[in-house]
């Protein structure tokens, strides 16, 4: 599902010609609302490919699962990197889990 | 800040952009990419043009990444053994001389890859791609579009971003490239080419999926749900030949969440487990392999436990190691990196608590499965003129995944350019056709203008989804179906079909959700067709006929092809002979 916005973090990517979120979506899903501020078109049409999630600049984006899914309050954050992702996830109950991986090499 | 386009007010408002090129790909994912770098080596001097609904840096199969090359020859292993295992895996049927040209390319795109960048393990000990069961490599996936697509751009290919294909542009029975409009500019663009070359994909989204709760979780799907059977509907209004589309995708997936599942199964060897404890490939399908089952055996076994009220189903991940379940969720972060948050959501503990699996909404995928365009396997050509194929919507040989939809994208370039190379004269097009296809692309908006009222997008393809749920064999329906219940939805794809001129949109984006339920329509009626001609049960699961629980070799053991007339609409359907060049028993691995 969707990918959820910090409205604070997002600065709608002014320095851009286009945000960054918006040019990369597979889908064709995130644009600016009329505040200048990222929005997802359709929650429900997210393949959840985390790729806005991790172009964002500023890390205003955090992708959630649909609650029918899977419950509250678990989250994935990725701290991009040039050859690997630092990948952090907090299950349901709080649990911390730290992955790294590479993703290009030397 | 980008400027938002207006949308058109009047067909005479539609900014037209012509566009020419030597060879025109359509869809830049992976096949496409490697289409067009292998072109401007074939010959520098050609312009490549892609066209691409999306940004090719993240579109497509690969746009989170992947965990693994599912078909790698590895060292010892021949053509002749990738054939007989694919050939088996696929219950018999695939095109054995296109699936040795596959075969014969298949390894190049990969270590060209990791030349490029994308990271492969490597065994310590003999310095060669560490395995992942038989044909299986583990690479590290995640930035391998990133990489392509900067290659391709190093190479001097152009690429329309963002450019949603609609049509052939056709002059003479040849294809001399394509039309569609900007996603973002509003604008028709027009390109002009010496030969084309489709690379779209396959198709998710003629099926409901068993995760739509009605809100947030529509597009929890396999296969990419932005690959919706562009190529194919194109090419079937041409009057392209088909193959195959009967031969569906259902496969085991992670239940609620419909992931990849060869990342634990292949990747980690766990065995497939029902309520009871029981492992059902080993216990009920010892004879066709247990856990090595071929895929469609695989993918019916869960489904069938829960007929019979054996269900849920498990990969049995109780006995991994700490090491291997981290690696496994490793694994998964390069290819679906939100079944790792899925696991976490569920607080699961993968030594306590197995992976439960399920069956997942039918996709046409011809990497996967057979089902696409009819290839000559000399130059990858289709049956239109000037159009040649690759990738998940070329049809014939199945089980090609990441390496071979890459190893036909060389094939089907090189057949392009040499297809260029013998052309004289300049290319004509047909403004008529042109004219005709403008109107046809922008009537939902106008329609919205001047009626104020009809269908949207999302209720057609709704419709469309659950009318072949229940009556073609969806996943509800535990993928069965039969006579009565395929002409049910024939009837009613050919009123949605009628509906089309209802359509309206309201902005760029649902004109083009518009154009993918025309285009999953004209998939679904071609499917429904083959799926009414295979009077037998060739691969349960995949296709399942209640009404014929039988395979009939004598009537069926055979390729069932289609045509769409492209006056008349009607659809003809007809067989093509196996071509056995492999010796040895078409069922049996080895
Ligand atoms: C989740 C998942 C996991 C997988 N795991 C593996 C694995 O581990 N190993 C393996 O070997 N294989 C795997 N596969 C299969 C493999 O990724 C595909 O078979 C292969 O990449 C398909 O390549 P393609 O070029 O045909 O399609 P894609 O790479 O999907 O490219 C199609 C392109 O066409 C574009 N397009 C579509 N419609 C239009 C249009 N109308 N106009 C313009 N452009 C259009 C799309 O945006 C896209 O860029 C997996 C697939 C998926 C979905
Ligand atoms: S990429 Fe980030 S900062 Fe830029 S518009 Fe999108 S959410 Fe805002
Ligand atoms: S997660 Fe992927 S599909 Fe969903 S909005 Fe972000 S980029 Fe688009």
């Amino acid at each position: 599902m969707p990918p959820k916005v910090d409205l604070t973090k997002c600065d709608g990517c002014k320095a851009e010609e286009e945000p960054l979120c918006e040019q990369i979506c597979p889908g064709n899903l995130m644009t600016l609302n009329d505040d200048g501020k990222a929005m997802c078109r359709e929650s429900r049409d997210c393949w959840d490919c985390m790729s806005c999630t991790k172009i964002c600049p500023q890390g205003a984006i955090e992708t959630r699962l649909p609650y029918q899914l899977g419950y509250y309050p678990a989250k994935l954050i990725p701290k991009v990197g040039t050859n690997k992702i630092i990948w952090t996830c907090v299950d349901k109950d709080g649990k911390i889990e730290r992955f790294i991986v590479k993703t290009r090499n030397d | 800040m980008a400027m938002k386009a207006k949308l058109p007010e009047s067909l005479d408002q539609v900014e037209k952009v012509y566009c020419e090129t030597d060879i025109l790909i359509i869809g830049a994912g992976n096949a496409g990419c490697f289409a067009a770098i292998e072109a401007k080596r074939k010959n520098p001097d050609l312009k490549v043009t892609l066209m691409e609904k999306a940004y090719i840096d993240r579109s497509g199969c690969l746009a989170a990444g992947m965990d693994a090359i599912n078909t790698y020859l590895k060292k010892g292993k021949t053509i002749e053994d990738f054939i007989k295992w694919s050939r088996s895996q696929a219950g018999g049927l695939l095109r054995e001389d296109l699936a040795i040209k596959v075969a014969e390319n298949l390894n190049a795109p990969v270590e060209e890859w990791e030349e490029w960048g994308l990271p492969i393990k490597k065994n310590e000990d003999t310095a060669e791609y560490a395995n992942r069961g038989k044909w299986d490599i583990t690479i590290q996936g995640e930035s391998m579009k990133p990489i392509i697509a900067e290659k391709v751009r190093e190479y001097g290919c152009e690429v329309l971003n963002r450019v949603v294909a609609t049509n052939y542009l056709l002059k003479d029975g040849r294809v001399v490239g394509a039309m569609g409009f900007h996603v973002r500019q509003g604008k028709m663009v027009v390109v002009k080419a010496k030969a084309t070359i489709i690379a779209t994909g396959g198709a998710a989204g003629i099926y409901k999926p068993y995760t739509n709760d009605g809100s947030d979780s529509h597009h929890q799907l396999w296969y990419s749900p932005f690959n919706t059977g562009a190529g194919y509907a194109m090419g079937i209004r041409a009057g392209a030949e088909m193959t195959t589309f009967e031969m569906r995708w259902c496969a085991t997936r992670t239940k609620d969440f419909t992931g990849p599942i060869d990342t634990i199964s292949v990747g980690y060897g766990t065995p497939m487990i029902n309520g009871k404890g029981e492992k059902i490939l080993q216990k009920r399908y010892a004879e066709w392999g247990g856990e090595t089952a071929p895929r469609f055996i695989r993918a019916n076994a869960p489904m069938e436990e829960w007929m019979e009220g054996r269900g849920p189903c498990f990969m049995d991940t109780t006995g991994m190691s700490d090491e291997e379940i981290k690696q496994m969720k490793n694994d998964y972060l390069n290819e679906r990196p939100t079944y790792v948050l899925f696991l976490a959501a569920r607080g699961q503990d993968l030594k306590k608590e197995p992976i439960e699996i399920y069956g997942n909404d039918p996709y046409i995928v011809g990497g996967h499965t057979a089902s696409g365009y009819w290839l000559n396997s000399e130059d990858w050509s289709t049956t239109l003129p000037g159009l040649f194929a690759c990738g998940d919507v070329a049809g014939g040989v199945p089980n090609k995944f990441v390496g071979g939809c890459a190893a036909e994208g060389l094939l089907a370039a090189r057949g392009a350019v040499e297809y260029v190379a013998q052309l004289n004269g300049e290319i004509e097009i047909d403004e008529a056709q042109v004219e005709a296809e403008k109107a046809r692309i922008y009537a939902p908006v106008f329609r919205l203008i001047e009626e104020g009222d009809g269908v949207k997008p999302k209720e057609m393809e709704e419709r469309m989804q659950r009318l072949m749920d229940e009556y073609a064999g969806g996943v509800h329906q535990f993928f069965r179906m039969n006579e009565e219940q395929l002409q049910y939805a024939l009837k009613h794809i050919k009123i949605l079909q009628d509906q089309v001129k209802y359509l309206i949109a309201n902005d760029l984006h649902e004109l083009m959700g518009a154009h993918e339920v025309i285009d999953r329509l004209d998939v679904a009626e071609v499917l429904i067709h083959h799926l009414l001609y295979r009077k037998e049960t060739r691969w349960p699961g995949w296709q399942t006929r209640t009404d014929y629980p039988e395979k009939n070799d004598e009537a069926f053991d055979c390729f069932v092809n289609s045509t769409r007339d492209p006056e008349t609409g009607e659809v003809k359907i007809f067989t093509r002979e196996y071509e056995q060049i492999v010796p040895g028993d078409r069922m049996k691995p080895n």
